[in-house]
């Protein structure tokens, strides 16, 4: 009886849950454009210049562009998760292992008229550069206490001109029509590759969480670090262990990136994506201190954001203002998420639902 | 008020939710003595000092202040300051990036304009009239810790405080630096300053106080001349019990004889960590109940943390069941079948926002290894069979642990590491601030694992709790090991007397 009696009603729950701030977002979105212009949801089965079928449409735009804010969120949510803390050299390491891969499949030549190696070999050695930033940071957070904003201003702030110095600050352009399929399309395959990737990297980590001890251990240390000491972790190795994950998202992130226009600017790839992958981790109800997380949420909110985005330039907002109005956007975002906000909900929930109860 | 009594506190009290911290206590200080304030954990000193220094407003009650007329009103800590009494807490609350004069002025100076040439050569002085040896213009990062709770001191001193109250200044200091701090007091005394000294340790008590009062439970037990209390004396008022008239209290617990022993499951030789015990040899049997005894602060909890590779292990050799094994941090403990309850729940215990089902399964988990995970079905199994087995009270696994009552917190905890199946079960304080009904659920539940032959180490505060469920206890006092009581031994009596040590009975 006891159990029944504690149980949240539905609508209570819902408001508790950490799912509610990204799925309202994502509701009052659709429905905004659903009055404003219904054709935003059109989406048509065409050809490319190739010949080959695609989608396309606001909808399947926001999937395919959002994919590697998504594919951040999921090793985000883990560093915030378990530092308590966020990196913001994401973008900046997104150049450094898109310089790498660029570097090895194109051989180190600017214009190479074929592949100097399969592709596959770039992305490991893409993968490893990557793996390789997010483990120093994740030694200097967890080795030597820094804060993780303050470590991760290293490779933000040095990494664009490493990624510059790894191709002698040429712009490779990669050859053949091949490697443009991981940011387009693979012929015979209508949705978007990007989007594809994603659902891949989600099934992985989906896979990583419920055949090892990943989440639970993560959500220890982010919790109470002392006590999960005692309890037989290493907290340090843990923390390290977020920050190669992240690595590993960066790593895809930037393969996706760089295949989308066959080359790279150092200074403009993946620019402020950091920001967007923080705001995609808070939006998704995990908090920013730690501790317990959902990456769902964070997928989700992650979406979300890029529908905002997306939105925003259908309604003809140029690119210089559109920060300013998805600043508002956020801000009401935030707020909503807020616990006060939230608990003033739930309780509105629980008003709702009571004189029904009574009832029955 | 009397001529030479610089403070008076009369009949303060201070409640909180669900806990009088303060009933009626009277304190009074006179110039030029080291007063120290004594009592166990819960006993009311914090509180006491805490209303004194304008943290805590008192319910009721007066305090006098020499040149005031009347009762004084303290609201915060800085009106605490005006009237002239100063706290120098354990840790240290100065600013370390900034010079040593910078400190002693800080937050005093009077308009805009600092003359810190002036300032410099002030300090300078003062700090050599009460032989500190530190420099004005030195960083006071660079000073040893010693040295920076002098500063703090002289910081104090020269505010014209009449009262100073010591927090437990001497716990991370050295012998040597303890000298020099109590060369210090001395000085300030013969300057007609009085001194409230908290501590834990009795020896320095009994070093450099002329007075002793001894609170217990938020009452007033008594004021003392030093003379008048020996060591013993002070243990029983502290403890609350009468040293002569007390009846001897065995519990069921079987004698502890050596014989039938074999090998112990665990087994240290000069075993030492960083947390500043000194070097204790320990070994416990199959199926054996001891127990670390000793006041609150005499190195309990930093021996067993010691064995648990809790803290950094500097020196020692252990062994489990016979073999020779290295212990560095808690897994390597684990992984030798030992579990320790940790003595701070809420710092060390608990993961807050995990579900019960979580927090109880973690140590088994860990065990298990990283990729190999409890299924959803067998983790709830494990968790329903422990809820059930310990009574916890819970709405269901999934609620998160923080919004358990701390003695069912305490269950999960405790569940936790039945779950992994130790083979030796420490217990630092499990039944602190815990119901009666619980303690005694827990008590009957170690003597039952003993039974079975698990061996477990009971660290309690209080002693009757000890009493009835180790059959041998190790004494400390001040860090050290100081003896191990078995057999007829094992009474109050006996346990005070070693406690106080040095001219007992």
């Amino acid at each position: 009886m006891e159990k029944t009696a504690k149980k949240m009603n539905p609508v209570s729950a819902f408001f508790h849950s950490q799912m509610v701030i990204p799925v309202v977002a994502l509701l009052l979105l659709l429905v905004f454009n659903l009055i404003m212009d219904p054709t935003f949801f059109k989406i048509t089965l065409g050809t490319n210049s190739a010949g080959d079928p695609v989608l396309s449409g606001n909808l399947i735009s926001v999937l395919n562009n959002g994919s590697e804010l998504a594919i951040l969120a999921i090793g985000m949510t883990l560093v915030t998760a378990a530092t308590g803390g966020q990196d913001i050299s994401v973008g900046a390491t997104i150049a450094i292992s898109g310089s790498v891969l660029l570097r090895v499949i194109c051989g180190g030549e600017a214009k190479p008229a074929e592949l100097a190696a399969p592709v596959f070999v770039g992305f490991l050695a893409a993968c490893a550069a990557a793996m390789l930033c997010g483990a120093f940071n994740g030694i200097l957070v967890a080795g030597f206490k820094i804060q993780p904003m303050i470590a991760t201003l290293i490779l933000y702030t040095a990494g664009r001109s490493i990624a510059a110095w790894v191709n002698n600050n040429t712009l490779p352009i990669v050859p053949g029509e091949k490697f443009t399929y991981f940011g387009g399309f693979i012929p015979g395959i209508a949705m978007p590759t990007p989007f594809l990737i994603a659902v891949l990297c989600f099934i992985v980590i989906a896979l990583v969480l419920k055949f090892t001890n990943l989440g639970i251990y993560t959500q220890a240390v982010g919790i109470n670090e002392s006590a999960a000491r005692l309890n037989g972790l290493k907290p340090a190795a843990i923390k390290i262990l977020s920050f190669v994950i992240l690595g590993v998202c960066v790593s895809v992130a930037a393969l996706i990136k760089v295949s989308r226009i066959s080359s790279i600017n150092y200074s403009v790839i993946a620019q402020n994506i950091e920001m967007d992958a923080i705001l995609a981790v808070a939006l998704g109800g995990n908090s920013l201190g730690g501790g317990k997380f959902n990456i769902w949420a964070s997928v989700l909110a992650a979406y979300v954001i890029q529908l905002l985005t997306t939105t925003l330039y259908k309604f003809k907002v140029s690119s210089d203002a559109l920060p300013a109005y998805k600043a508002v956007v956020v801000i009401i975002l935030v707020v909503m998420s807020a616990p006060v906000v939230r608990e003033k909900m739930s309780e509105l929930g629980k008003r709702f639902k009571t004189p029904t109860k009574e009832v029955g | 008020m009397k001529e030479n009594v610089v403070l008076e506190m009369k009949n303060i009290s201070k409640s909180f939710p669900g806990v009088r911290a303060l009933q009626n206590v009277d304190f009074s200080l006179c110039e030029g003595e080291i007063h120290a304030l004594m009592g166990e954990n819960g006993a009311g000193k914090s509180t006491l000092i805490k209303v004194l220094t304008g943290v805590y407003g008192k319910d009721s009650g007066e305090i006098y202040l020499k040149g005031e007329n009347g009762a004084v009103n303290i609201h915060s800590p800085q009106g605490a300051q005006k009237l002239g009494i100063s706290t120098v807490y354990q840790e240290i609350t100065l600013c370390p990036n900034l010079t040593v004069a910078e400190n002693m002025y800080i937050g005093r100076g009077k308009g805009w304009k600092q003359n810190w040439k002036k300032i410099n050569a002030d300090t300078d002085r003062i700090l050599q009239s009460l032989g500190i040896p530190a420099k004005a213009t030195q960083q006071l990062s660079s000073c040893s810790i010693a040295i920076q709770q002098m500063v703090a001191i002289a910081r104090a001193v020269d505010m014209e405080c009449k009262v100073l109250i010591l927090d437990e200044p001497t716990s991370s200091l050295d012998e040597s630096e303890v000298e020099k701090l109590f060369k210090l007091m001395r000085d300030l005394r013969a300057k007609g300053v009085g001194i409230i000294f908290v501590t834990h340790f009795l020896d320095q008590v009994y070093e450099v106080c002329d007075k002793i009062t001894v609170l217990r439970d938020g009452k007033l037990v008594g004021q003392y001349e030093i003379k008048d209390l020996p060591r013993l004396k002070l243990v029983a008022k502290m403890l609350g019990k009468e040293f002569d008239d007390m009846a001897e209290i065995r519990g069921e617990s079987e004698e502890y004889s050596a014989a039938d022993a074999g090998t112990p499951v665990f087994e240290a030789k000069g075993l030492q960590s960083n947390a500043g015990i000194y070097p204790f040899d320990f070994h416990i049997n199959k199926g054996e109940v001891n127990g670390f005894t000793g006041l609150l602060g005499s190195g309990r909890s930093e021996c067993v943390r010691a064995i648990f590779g809790a803290d950094h292990v500097v020196a020692g050799k252990v062994k489990v069941k016979g073999k020779d094994v290295k212990i560095k941090n808690p897994l390597d403990a684990m992984k030798n079948g030992i579990a320790y309850l940790p003595e701070d729940r809420k710092v060390d215990g608990i993961i807050g926002d995990l579900s019960v089902r979580d927090n109880i399964i973690l140590a088994a988990q860990v065990l298990r290894g990283f990729f190999r995970p409890f299924s959803k079905a067998e983790a709830q199994k494990a968790a329903e069979e422990y809820i059930k087995l310990l009574e916890i009270k819970t709405a269901s696994a999934d609620t998160p642990i923080k919004s358990l009552s701390g003695g069912n917190q305490q269950k999960v905890i405790l569940a936790r590491w039945l779950f992994a199946h130790p083979e030796y079960l420490i217990l630092d304080e499990p039944t602190r601030g815990i119901d009666i009904g619980t303690k005694t659920e827990i008590q009957k539940l170690v003597l039952k694992l003993a039974s079975e032959g698990m061996s477990v180490t009971f660290i309690s505060s209080e002693t009757d709790e000890m009493l009835r469920t180790c059959s041998r206890l190790i004494v400390m006092r001040d860090r050290k090991v100081v003896g191990e009581l078995t057999g007829a031994d094992l009474n109050q009596n006996k346990i005070m007397s070693t406690i106080a040590g040095g001219e007992s009975v």
